[in-house]
């Protein structure tokens, strides 16, 4: 291909970027409006299921002690001086329940699942087998986007619960081994912290990240042009796309929720 | 060579609609990118007709196919298939009409996730047919391209001109009143080829199918035009000369998004333009 500098302008661009957002948000609606319209795809639902929530499994567990541990580590230094090594457990319980739980579940999840599911429709597209699955009387929206979305949505709740658990351990495992805090006044002050708000927080997050991570991918995954480059091409934006998203969305409904409870 | 017998040997008798024709083509124009790919495309597909689409590549040929099963949509004009206008329905009153529509895709298009019976049984799945039928009509159909080997295979097992043949077993599955076939005999060896000329000649004079067939090898069209598909011998015959003007079979010819020759064989042999003359020799 030569190398040309394509003058577009600003104007085109724009209108481009409204068509996308456009084209993203009916997607988005579909794919939940498919709920209510049979058919509904139970068993393609499932198999997504266990493709994202099982396939996801050790990556989020690893992920979950890990930040639980790096959490309570980098906070007890700072506790340590002020005499306060006894709040690691609310800290570490707040910070993975209302905030890091929630989000690397969600960024990871993001990271191989976005991508996969813009790479597999991408390659459907390219290979004309969503043509073909039209042309077989199947709406592809229904068939394939709606259980990614709920497959997803409903996934991403329980990893993040599970991540959440994980980083309390990871926490706990510093605390005791390195800073010789007591276990139960750990998990009892890891508790007591909580109110609903907060569990309410976390677990709102994740169905929404969720939301976002199976309808940008698909996104992306459909309006693939371009054969096997476009693929790739689909697939990295869909991944960037999702986690910038995800991060925005954060922000907002952390905000939202405050808004509405009241801060702390 | 002969085929075996299709599901059941039902005939599906092809539905007269009002106007007697299955495909209607009024004035279809579709550019990509200011690239007019057809410009002002008219012509009428009767029922029971096959009709094989000409035309050099990149004319327009498979668009024409994704247009008439409102894969696509034209910028202009209108396109009625089996009595329905499919430029003014929406995607969702299209799912129906398409089931009543078969097509075989140029590169075949099987889901390349599920086996060869998935790919053939899909649309039987969709439309909650009983398991032990699904799988009678699989292997039927499996048997009618001769295939039946490869039931439990994943289409990246087989050859090219295997995964045609499973693509026109997934098109022909559910007996549709309308086939599109897009080079189906594209990149084979004359054996195959032979064989899935047959097959369309089958569903052409035993199943009265009304067929649009693109293609390139006018050899192809040709047998189709002098040859008729006998039931009791369950094989294609050649036609005596003087009656092949029954044959439900006739041509079309794109060039430069405009469809230049639409007839049978003996105006296609008549016909004294340069270009086509040149096209069949
Ligand atoms: N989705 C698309 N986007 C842009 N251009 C397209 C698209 N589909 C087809 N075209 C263009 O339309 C023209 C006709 O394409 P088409 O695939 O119908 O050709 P064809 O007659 O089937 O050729 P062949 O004999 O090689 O199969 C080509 O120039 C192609 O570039
Ligand atoms: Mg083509």
């Amino acid at each position: 291909m030569a190398l040309e500098l394509e003058l577009t302008s600003p104007i085109d661009v724009a209108k481009n970027a409204v068509a996308s957002v456009q084209d993203y948000v009916r997607l988005s609606a579909q794919s939940v409006g498919n709920f209510f319209r049979p058919p509904i795809y139970m068993g393609d639902m499932l198999q997504q299921a266990d493709l994202i929530g099982f396939g996801s499994l050790p990556i989020v567990i690893l992920t979950g002690l890990s930040v639980g541990a790096l959490l309570a580590l980098n906070s007890a230094s700072t506790l340590q001086r002020f005499g306060g090594i006894t709040l690691i457990g609310q800290l570490v319980s707040l910070g993975m329940v209302t905030e890091l739980g929630p989000l690397i579940t969600g960024l990871m999840v993001a990271g191989r699942n976005a991508s996969g599911m813009a790479s597999e429709l991408g390659s459907m597209i390219v290979t004309e087998q969503i043509d073909a699955m039209r042309a077989l009387g199947t709406d592809p929206s229904k068939k394939l986007i709606t259980p990614r979305v709920g497959a997803t949505a409903f996934m991403l709740f329980f990893l993040t619960i599970i991540a959440d658990l994980l980083g309390l351990v990871g926490g706990w495992a510093v605390a005791h081994l390195l800073f010789g805090l007591d276990t139960n006044q750990y998990w009892t002050s890891a508790w007591q912290i909580l109110v609903f708000r907060d569990v309410f927080t976390g677990l709102v997050k994740p169905v929404l990240f969720g939301f976002i991570i199976s309808t940008v991918g698909c996104y992306y995954g459909m309006s693939t042009t371009g054969g096997t480059q476009g693929v790739g091409r689909s697939t990295t934006q869909a991944v960037v796309a999702s986690s910038v998203l995800i991060l925005i969305v954060d922000f907002f409904v952390t905000k939202l929720i405050f808004a509405v409870f009241g801060v702390r | 060579m002969s085929t075996p017998a299709l599901p059941g040997e039902q005939q599906v008798a092809a539905t007269a609609h009002s106007s007697g024709y299955a495909i209607e083509f009024d004035n279809v124009s579709i550019a990509f990118d200011e690239k007019v790919v057809l410009d002002g495309i008219s012509f009428k597909l009767p029922c029971a007709e096959t009709k094989a689409l000409f035309g050099v590549a990149g004319s327009g040929k498979s668009v024409l196919l994704k247009l008439a099963m409102g894969l696509i949509r034209p910028d202009s004009g209108r396109i009625i298939m089996l009595g329905e206008e499919v430029t003014r329905m929406t995607e969702r009153e299209l799912f129906e009409l398409r089931g009543r529509v078969g097509i075989v895709f140029q590169e075949s298009a099987l889901f390349d996730s599920l086996k060869v019976w998935e790919n053939v049984a899909f649309r039987l799945m969709e439309n909650k047919i009983a398991p032990d039928e699904i799988e009678r009509r699989v292997r039927e159909s499996l048997k009618f391209v001769e295939l039946e080997q490869t039931y439990d295979m994943f289409p990246s097992e087989l050859s090219g001109g295997m995964r045609r043949r499973v693509a026109i077993a997934r098109a022909i599955v559910s007996h549709p009143e309308v086939l599109l076939y897009d080079s189906p005999t594209g990149g084979l060896d004359p054996v195959t080829s032979n064989t899935i000329v047959e097959l369309i000649m089958k569903q052409r004079d035993v199943y009265k199918t009304s067929a649009l067939m693109v293609t390139h090898r006018l050899q192809d069209a040709f047998t189709m035009a002098s040859h008729e598909f006998d039931k009791k011998k369950n094989e294609m015959v050649a036609i005596p000369k003087g009656q092949r003007g029954e044959v439900p079979m006739s041509f079309l010819i794109l060039k430069d998004g405009k469809v230049i020759f639409d007839g049978d064989a003996q105006q296609l042999a008549a016909s004294r333009d340069e270009y086509i003359r040149e096209y069949i020799s």
